[in-house]
């Protein structure tokens, strides 16, 4: 049947000349009346005429062309999409906070300061940390973040000649990219065997030049760095600072402190590990953590509570200064802040203790047919492998797309680059057992399909709005606009 | 708390493990860190929860705004948080299986054809943090395309924006951040302008409107700016484009903006949406997510993220930033917004804002012991000489319950008396007379 109605025409291409959404009322005068002529737009821009009800038909029908974590499970390795708490969308989108200007008078933002405030306690308690800024907007932002926080302690203390990060080669591609912004040069040391840092590497490549070690805890294959606090010794015993790189932080939630690893400074995800939505790709937050002696340098300002008065400081002498305009994603942390009061000590740590379950289920359950890379217990997720010689020429991506297909997002694959043909899989905590048994016979199937059809996993996907799409030409001959 | 397991599922779960229970599972941390005291406080039902944060948002009290300084409150249609709040949207992931998140990849496509068509540039990414970081890494790029360490900026510039800035380059090897000053009328002095720009400037920052409001020269500027070889970074308004001089038509080679105005509330400040966009030379060069139009194997019009060979996921130290995430969300606000309101409707919109701005402007310049600081044109705010310290305007004016702008002189010596006063078309004329009648008398 031929197509009438097209799935994914633009909206310029539904657009019609003089056609309108929203009015205002119209001004008494024109631009002309109070700008030059010089300072005006001489054409139009080509944006789209639509009525509201073609607007708004337009995006719903956009909308369902996605996947999204409230319609399909995403067993998406080291991205945490764990649920998103319906209470929290209703509460930061309260007129009371969204309506606040950030440079209005403090006595009239009290009640976002002192969110802001207890949020930054509340992380100091389950981390162990002595203080949070709150100010960097994801992730990466954090981890830039923490860098030059490590590099305006060093500077202070006049010590120069750091000038090199170590990476492990497991390392999420921020981290060595974050260092490299911060001015520093980066030490990328291979892991062990065992898909822990190799010690003997890092002794190795730690000197008097090197500045901070970056380390994922649980790191990237899913596994707890047995000697963490070894490690953190040779680190500070070098002279260094340890960062701890928290995108995996639902691990630990509620079973150990960071402060506890030995860490000096830390990012959190509040879009991972807080339970705010990921948004088809942001806004994040990425709160920054740091012990005692680090502390000063972190950015400013920071909320401070005086006399029962909350603050914005800036008297902060030692600041490494601003990282974003403003003080932060505010209303992504608002989200962070109800979730953290959702807990108390007893429950906390369900969230660590079943996203180590659920991992270790489908782990366990998948063996056989896929089998992790490091067979052993593992935290939040699990990292599997697939022997490309029994593959009938399947390729880790094609069964990525293939889980499409059923119904399922796709795990983080070719990831961690130490681990060929790595399937990643963190199913989080609010995952149910019936829709990991649900995953699991999946995966069995397209096992199954994979040595009895392979053709038809390798041109998966077949049942979503478009096939397989043609990605490399698409960057030879860029269209990223009309 | 959102954890679905009953007693019989983890007892079958820990079965096929092969342990008896988690605690097992957790061998691998050092035993005695393991179940630490948090301290944490009681734990709210949703019910305590919604109560104990409707109680926080009314702790804020509402006061007419008239403070801009870089965040604006703009009316928003019911639209834009109607269809950027369903499911689908808010809870998908970044869009890396295109073939499941083409409707997110097509809103991408939209908002970055939107944009390079208002600002009348060749390329505009996915979005960047916030105005100040998208400034921050344009600033960058300039550097490692000229080769040139000096970036000199305008001395109007957001003072956040220039610490962002400077934190930013702070650590690049023999980089140098310049100021060039402002005259009399509120906008850059040209001569000193020529004076400051050499074959060393990698690239010269202006801002139109600049943090006093007022509009540049850009033409002019940039002239003078492409004299010495160095690039020209736009920082604009995109509210302003509506009606305003594009940065393409006066040849910026990278023009950024805080997109918050488009469809986006205030937040206090985050989250907000950097734009960033550049001419097609330095489209290598852009850090973060792009969306670009592909084929699908039957050869179907597909969306895809593109020319990720610039990005830390692939390139990890020799990428062109570190930047993983961008603000999508806040993306689709604005593409929403853009969308209802048309080539037209922000026409309309620009021009309430100028007219709102100036029947403000004109009002308070005639409240005795108060006039216009600058007499260049300007967009929706503009700079208020009071009688008093600002501060102490601000204070009188909160018991009025009016916000009555950003005081300068924290940042600007001298400036102790000056206002920084917005007016956008959410003021009524009744609005704005309120406010004057309320300087009365200080």
């Amino acid at each position: 049947m031929e197509t009438i109605l097209k799935h994914n025409e633009l909206s310029l291409e539904k657009s019609r000349p003089g056609r309108r959404g929203v009015r205002f009322s119209a001004a008494q005068k024109g631009a002309a009346a109070y700008l030059p002529q010089a300072y005006l737009r001489k054409t139009a821009p080509k944006l789209p005429e639509l009525s509201e009800f073609e607007t708004v038909r337009h995006f719903t029908c956009l909308s369902e062309l996605n996947y999204c974590l409230d319609g399909e499970f995403y067993p998406l390795g080291s991205c945490t999409m764990k649920y998103n708490p319906k209470a929290y969308d209703l509460l930061s989108s309260l007129d009371g906070f969204t309506q606040v200007h950030p440079f209005a008078p403090e006595s009239s933002v009290q009640g976002t300061l002192e969110m802001l405030y207890h949020f930054q306690e509340l992380l100091k308690k389950v981390t162990g940390l002595s203080a949070f800024t709150l100010q960097p907007a994801a992730g990466a932002h954090g981890e830039l973040t923490g860098i030059l926080t490590a590099r305006a302690y060093h500077d202070a203390r006049k010590d120069f000649k750091r000038t090199e990060v170590i990476v492990p080669d497991t390392a999420h591609g921020t981290n060595p990219a974050t260092a490299h912004m911060a001015g520093y040069t980066v030490i990328n040391i291979k892991s062990a065997s065992d898909g822990c840092v190799d010690k003997e590497a890092l002794q190795n490549a730690l000197s008097d030049k090197t500045a901070v070690v970056m380390l994922t805890v649980p790191n990237t294959v899913g596994l707890f760095e047995k000697d963490i606090r070894e490690i953190a010794d040779m680190v500070h015993k070098a002279g260094a600072l340890f960062y701890l790189d928290g995108a995996n932080f639902n691990a630990l939630a509620g079973l150990v402190k960071p402060a506890d690893l030995g860490a000096d400074l830390m990012h959190l995800n509040v879009h991972k590990s807080f339970a705010a939505p990921h948004g088809g790709g942001g806004p994040g937050a990425g709160p920054v953590g740091a012990a005692a002696h680090v502390a000063p340098f972190l950015p400013k300002p920071m909320v401070e509570c005086k006399n029962g008065k909350y603050t914005l400081t800036g008297k902060m002498p030692k600041s490494l200064g601003k990282m974003k305009a403003f003080y932060g994603n505010v209303a992504v942390c608002l989200r962070g802040y109800c979730y953290l009061r959702q807990f108390d000590d007893s429950t906390f740590k369900d969230i660590g203790e079943n996203a180590v379950l659920n991992a270790n289920y489908v782990r366990v359950a998948l063996k056989g047919k896929f089998n992790a890379f490091f067979d052993r217990t593992c935290m939040h997720e699990c990292v599997l492998s697939v022997n490309p010689a029994e593959m009938n020429g399947v390729h880790t991506s094609d069964i990525a797309k293939r889980l499409l297909d059923y119904g399922f997002y796709a795990p983080t694959i070719y990831f961690p680059l130490i681990v060929p043909e790595a399937i990643m899989i963190e199913p989080t905590e609010t995952e149910s057992k019936q829709m990991l048994d649900a995953f699991v016979r999946v995966m069995e199937k397209i096992y199954d399909e994979i040595h009895t059809e392979p053709q038809t996993v390798k041109d998966a996907p077949h049942s979503q709005c478009v096939c397989r799409i043609d990605e490399v030409s698409a960057a030879r001959e860029p269209n990223l606009r009309w | 708390m959102f954890i679905p397991h009953t007693e019989q599922d983890r007892k079958e779960m820990l079965e096929k493990i092969g342990v008896s229970s988690v605690k097992e599972l957790l061998a691998q941390i050092p035993q005695e860190l393991l179940y630490p005291v948090l301290d944490l406080p009681r734990a709210l039902t949703e019910q305590e929860l919604s109560s104990h944060v409707r109680a926080l948002a009314a702790r804020n009290k509402p006061l007419k705004n008239f403070i801009g300084a870089g965040i604006y409150e703009h009316f928003i249609p019911a639209a834009v948080g109607a269809l950027s709040s369903r499911g689908e949207f808010l809870t998908a992931y970044t869009p890396y299986q295109a073939e499941a998140s083409q409707g997110t990849l097509q809103t991408i496509y939209e908002f970055q054809s939107c944009i390079c068509s208002l600002f009348d540039m060749d390329v505009a990414t996915a979005s960047h943090y916030d105005g100040a970081t998208a400034l921050a890494e344009a600033v960058l790029a300039c550097l490692r395309v000229t080769g040139r360490k000096e970036i000199l900026i305008s001395a109007a510039l957001h003072p956040h924006y220039k610490e962002v800035l400077k934190t930013y380059v702070r650590h690049q090897e023999g980089v140098l951040v310049k100021e060039s000053p402002v005259g009399q009328d509120g906008t850059l002095d040209l001569a000193a302008l020529e004076q400051n720009l050499s074959n060393q400037t990698a690239c010269f920052v202006l801002a139109t409107p600049n943090f006093f409001g007022c509009l540049e020269q850009a033409e002019e500027v940039s002239a003078r700016v492409h004299q010495v070889g160095a690039l020209l970074t736009a920082l604009v308004s995109p509210l302003a484009l509506g009606v305003m001089q594009t940065p393409g038509s006066y040849n910026a080679d990278f023009a950024v903006a805080e997109g918050q105005p488009l469809g986006n509330a205030m937040n206090f400040g985050g989250p907000g949406l950097g734009i960033m966009t550049a001419k097609k030379a330095y489209m290598r060069q852009l850090p973060g997510r792009i969306v670009g139009i592909a084929k699908d194997k039957n050869g179907r019009r597909a969306f895809v993220l593109t020319l990720q060979a610039r990005e830390q996921h692939i390139r990890r130290e020799k990428a062109s930033s570190n930047i993983c995430s961008n603000e999508a969300l806040c993306a689709l606000n604005a593409v929403i917004y853009l969308t209802l309101l048309g080539p037209k409707g922000l026409q309309e919109v620009a021009e309430l804002n100028l007219e709102r701005s100036h029947q403000l402007a004109e009002l308070l310049g005639k409240v005795p012991g108060f006039k216009l600081k600058f007499a260049a044109p300007f967009f929706n705010e503009f700079v208020l000489e009071c009688p008093v310290p600002a501060k102490k305007v601000i204070q009188k004016l909160e018991k009025k319950g009016i916000s009555a702008g950003y005081a300068l002189g924290a940042d600007w010596k001298g400036f102790e008396n000056c206002l920084l006063v917005c007016a956008t078309e959410t003021k009524t004329e009744a609005d704005l007379k309120a406010y004057a009648a309320a300087l009365e008398g200080i």
